[in-house]
């Protein structure tokens, strides 16, 4: 592997400003990603700045908003009392996840950072436009089981792999940006950016940007929120496809305010805002929800070997969507 | 005092656990270099240059090694019936010649690890590329019947007029299965350190057989095997794929050769892929006539397989459809397909985990079409001795295996129709199959000491891969010595310390353990005749294994599973897993449930995530690390039990174990498809059982808006 300089910051601004004005330069939180891309050589940055211990712990549940640091880790949130109890879509995600031992060392803002597990992407010996611009996509041909059917591009069927990013989404989040020139505060919805012909820029952080935290608001009363994954085995396994979904009916019934994300099927978390327009103020029904959400999967663009993922998450979808609308008396359906 | 039969806790469990335990790569000798190999990134061609420019330039690299400096190795050797199939792989960089992606065509050496591996990633290797045939398609015109499979059997074999007594019976079974390729991938990667001494080799190394991997290496060096020392300590697992030396500890042989120095390799996860062997893709077509109260006429079983450019094994797929049920008519084939691709091996129940998988499906279908209970088909068709030659069993305890199973699993209140449990979304159903594995055991020498403070020494050339041999070994050591196990050391994993079998075929606690008993008791008989302390006896057990009766020796088991489906997204669980095997005498129970448990677990994952598939554009596996390639969690695990039959079977060695090795594995997967399609009233004939094939699975009356209700 290639050699690289290390460097431990001694603050924010210390380590911007120890990658802005260096190329090839990357921060280093928790690792659990990015030392397995430089085992790869996928990754190969000339230096390494560790910021992991900088005051970005934080986690905190204030005047209707909870804002996590980027350094809190995985463990640390999916155990928040606040969260387990408010945000229940959130900490099944982080738990949906990885292992124990990942999640006490992967942070906040490295699981929004990871990279995809497409098998091309991590192979250097093969082409890939995300990580050798250019040079092809084997994957279209190739294995693409595992990869995306919405938002995805001819130069790039990769999807992005976070758990908790899909939770985060339909949380309607925003992630806080450093840089030298100040900080900016993004949604969560528009910081990863479409494939296009440029599949190698994922999101909007520039070089040198830090993400510092990630916020986001309270659900209204009586919302109820859950997370489920389609996995090939029970733990330690990326989702096939996964949901997450907050479901607000009002008085009489009726769906007050309904989001829905997706995991495992596109280059982002897949906000399926047509459905959930198109659901708000019906009669909950896994009928209506089926059609509607056919109606939000028309576009997709599935290959032969990911053409179930389509039914699969609309199916998964109804009956997660039935499961928060109905809540059964014997079914233990967290609030 | 007998220790034999008590539950003795692992001799080296707390080395293993504080970190003590010295594996191959971590052995220390001075002067070490490290090498990191260059892998071919086509499928099929050659060689023709090497820029060695950067690699050079990089700071700690002292040498690139590839085809044209490589030290000469001697290609005409036979190393045997078992090994040869292996040999062809280990003539690595002695041509130009590329038989498939990620074969090895150069290494880097260098004074670190990383640096060698840096020097390695800029290594320019310019090939010329050939066309490359890698896709494995069931029923392929091309397939060849090989002479001799991994049995050692032949590949066609006819008992009777099969074709005919399926012409004439009353009811036939004809289906097809097909299992995926699977990788073994031990905990321990492949790895070893190679050091010249004065004329003499030592290779620490992560082997399942430090006699044969001397004499490999002897035969390839034209050295005498005494001059070969291979370590292995401590082993981090095999499945198979060490069972024969592999390309990574030639590399590292010639590498040392090459700088002079002693040079260590590891290889990693993505390495391991291409040169660790793995289990061949099978198609399989099975057909089973019987007469209308399922007596069964005649068995056809043909399994095609995938070989290499280099490797001639074949698994032995079919050989169990000839002897585990009373047909007077049966014929099996194995079949074979040459592509261009990485080497198959042995792995974990060769020939058989992939074939009863098959079979034992096949005969639950044959009790579903009859509306037989599948216990009460098997029991109609137990034979009196093996159908496939007449001669008798040592031993045979299927079906009371079955019934005890039946019994403790409550089997007996089952209904059987399929597709008819629900709990909520959940479609739940059970299944049962048989398993078998045979017995081999292999001539092995050992020795014993009487140390002047009273201890004794035993010292065979076995080795302990995990399973628990060093333990058992010391166990059968003790009781042969009359004295209590904590005054016997077992020294094993040495080729210097005998000849012995490899661990490998369930073979090990066997024949290591006949020679250790031997050894123990020759000791003990010439102490009590007045021998001093500081007497050590060798012995030898060729003569006692040649004299074993020819009779049919398998251990037997039955496998029972209840799974549930998810209606909804087709994801399988497995509820509760009852194994019941009849292995002969088992010599420490503790070690013996682990391993049992271990193979069920092993073909839970066969069945429901193990699959390795070969990319058809560049040749290689596209799962290429344990991210990638499934095994089971511990979350996938449910309830999990093994019942050991008592067993006294006579035609075994003195120690009187039939070896548990493998057998967990065989019909553990047939067993919960079997009640996947109970749960579900659909066959799944192709592993893995994913959940998209799953998915649509509930009985057609069920939707998925009725599941949601």
């Amino acid at each position: 592997m290639k050699p690289f300089a290390y460097q431990r910051a001694d603050s924010i601004d210390d380590a911007i400003s120890a990658i802005a004005n260096h190329p090839g330069t990357a921060y280093l939180a928790g690792g659990t990603n990015l030392v397995d891309l430089m085992k790869l050589g996928v990754s190969r940055p000339r230096a390494l700045v560790d910021i992991s211990h900088l005051p970005l712990d934080h986690l905190t549940h204030r005047d209707g908003h909870t804002v996590i640091g980027a350094l809190a880790t995985n463990a640390t949130v999916a155990a928040d009392p606040v969260i387990r109890t408010d945000f229940p879509v959130l900490s099944e995600s982080i738990l949906a996840g990885a292992s124990g031992q990942l999640r006490n060392s992967a942070s906040t803002a490295g699981n929004l950072l990871q990279k995809t597990r497409c098998t091309y992407f991590q192979d250097v010996s093969k082409p890939c436009n995300k990580r050798a611009p250019g040079s092809g996509c084997p994957a279209r041909t190739g294995a693409h089981r595992d990869l995306g059917i919405l938002g995805v591009s001819t130069s790039c069927i990769a999807t992005q792999p976070s758990d908790m990013a899909v939770a985060l989404s339909v949380l309607d989040a925003t992630v806080s940006l450093r840089s030298a020139a100040g900080e900016r505060t993004v949604k969560l919805q528009d910081f990863y950016v479409a494939p296009g012909t440029t599949p190698h820029r994922e999101t909007v952080l520039e070089h040198g940007e830090l993400l510092t935290q990630v916020a986001f608001p309270a659900l209204p009363a009586g919302a109820t929120s859950r997370y489920r994954k389609v996995r090939d085995r029970w733990s330690y396994a990326f989702a096939v496809i996964s949901v997450a979904a907050v479901v607000v009916l009002d008085a009489h019934g009726r769906i007050e305010q309904v989001r829905i994300a997706w995991g495992g099927v596109a280059p982002r978390p897949w906000r399926a805002y047509l459905a959930e327009a198109e659901l708000r103020g019906r009669r909950p029904s896994p009928e209506l929800f089926e059609r509607t959400l056919r109606a939000e999967l028309r576009h997709a663009t599935p290959l032969p070997q990911n053409e179930f993922k389509v039914d699969l998450v609309k199916d998964v979808t109804t009956a997660l969507l039935t499961d928060l609308a109905h809540p059964a008396e014997d079914r233990k359906v967290t609030r | 005092m007998t220790s034999v039969g008590t539950p003795l806790e692992r001799q080296d469990a707390r080395a293993k656990v504080t970190g003590t335990a010295t594996y191959a790569y971590e052995h220390r000798v001075e002067g070490v270099l490290y090498a990191w190999p260059v892998t071919s990134t086509v499928a099929k061609g050659r060689v023709v240059d090497i820029d060695m420019d950067s690699a050079m330039a990089t700071p700690g690299v002292v040498a690139v090694l590839h085809a044209d400096n490589a030290a000469r190795l001697e290609t005409n050797i036979d190393l045997g019936p078992v090994q040869q199939a292996s040999v062809p792989e280990l003539f690595v960089l002695q041509s130009k010649k590329i038989a498939y992606r990620g074969q090895i065509v150069a290494a880097v050496i260098a004074s670190s690890a990383e640096a060698a591996r840096e020097g390695a990633e800029k290594l320019v290797v310019h090939c010329e590329e050939q066309a490359h045939d890698v896709v494995f398609r069931a029923r392929d015109p091309r397939a060849y019947v090989p002479s001799v499979l991994g049995d050692l059997g032949p590949g066609n074999v006819n008992r009777g007029d099969a074709d005919a007594a399926l012409e004439a019976a009353e009811v036939v079974v004809d289906v097809a299965y097909s299992t995926p390729a699977q990788l073994p991938h031990p905990m321990e990667p492949h790895s070893t350190l190679a050091s010249w001494t004065e004329g003499r080799l030592t290779l620490y190394s992560s082997e399942q057989g430090p006699s044969n991997t001397s004499q490999a290496f002897a035969a390839l060096l034209a050295m005498d095997a005494d001059d070969v020392e291979v370590v292995c300590d401590y082993v981090g697992g095999g499945f198979g794929a060490k069972a024969a030396p592999r390309p990574p500890a030639v590399l590292a042989v010639l590498a040392a050769k090459l700088v002079g120095r002693p040079v260590k390799v590891a290889w990693n996860r993505r390495l391991m892929t291409a040169h660790a062997t793995y289990r061949s893709p099978t198609a399989q077509r099975i057909r089973l006539g019987a007469d209308g109260q399922g007596k069964l006429s005649a068995i056809v079983h043909e399994a095609q397989h995938m070989t290499s450019a280099l490797s001639d094994y074949v698994d032995q797929t079919a050989s169990s459809a000839r002897m585990m049920y009373a047909a007077e008519h049966a014929r099996t084939t194995a079949t074979a397909v040459r592509l261009d691709v990485p080497s198959a091996g042995w792995m974990r129940g060769p020939g058989e985990t992939p074939g009863m998988f098959g079979l034992e499906c096949a005969m639950d279908e044959l009790a579903h079409r009859l509306d037989l209970d599948p216990i009460e088909l098997r029991i109609r068709n137990e034979p009196e001795v093996d159908p496939s030659d007449g001669k008798p069993f040592s031993s045979r305890n299927l079906v009371a295996c079955l019934q005890t199973g039946a019994e403790q699993f409550g089997w007996v209140s089952r209904d059987r129709r399929p597709g008819t449990r629900r709990h909520g979304r959940w479609l739940v159903g059970t299944g049962v199959a048989a398993s078998r594995y045979p017995v081999f055991t292999v001539p092995s020498r050992a020795s014993a000491t009487a140390e002047t403070d009273g201890t004794f020494t035993v010292a065979i050339g076995a080795v302990d891969i995990g399973t628990g041999s060093r333990t058992v070994l010391a166990q059968i050591a003790a009781d042969a010595l009359e004295v209590p196990v904590a005054r016997v050391r077992l020294d094993l994993g040495r080729a210097s310390y005998s000849a012995a079998a490899f661990a490998g075929a369930s073979l090990g606690t066997a024949s290591w353990g006949w020679a250790v008993d031997k050894a123990g008791r020759v000791l003990r008989d010439r102490l009590r005749d007045g021998a001093p302390l500081g007497t050590t006896v060798d012995v030898d057990t060729t003569e006692e294994v040649s004299a074993m009766r020819d009779v049919s020796r398998n251990a037997y088991g039955a496998q029972f599973a209840e799974v549930k489906v998810d209606a909804v997204t087709g994801q399988i669980r497995v509820e509760r897993m009852l194994g019941v095997f009849a292995a002969g005498r088992i010599i420490n129970p503790r070690t013996a449930r682990s391993q049992l448990i271990g193979g069920m677990i092993m073909g839970i994952g066969g069945t429901l995530m193990e699959a390795a598939d070969i990319d058809e554009t560049f040749g290689d596996f596209v799962q290429s690390d344990l991210a990638g390639y499934h095994f089971p969690t511990h979350a996938d695990i449910g309830d999990i039990d093994v019942v050991m039959l008592p067993e006294t079977d006579d035609e075994l060695s003195p120690v009187g174990g039939k070896g548990i090795g493998e057998i967990g594995v065989v019909g553990a997967a047939a067993a919960v498809a079997n009640a996947v399609h109970h749960a579900t009233g659909r066959r799944f004939r192709d592993l893995p059982l994913r959940l998209e094939d799953l998915r649509n699975a509930s009985p057609a009356s069920m939707s998925l808006h009725q599941s949601l209700r």
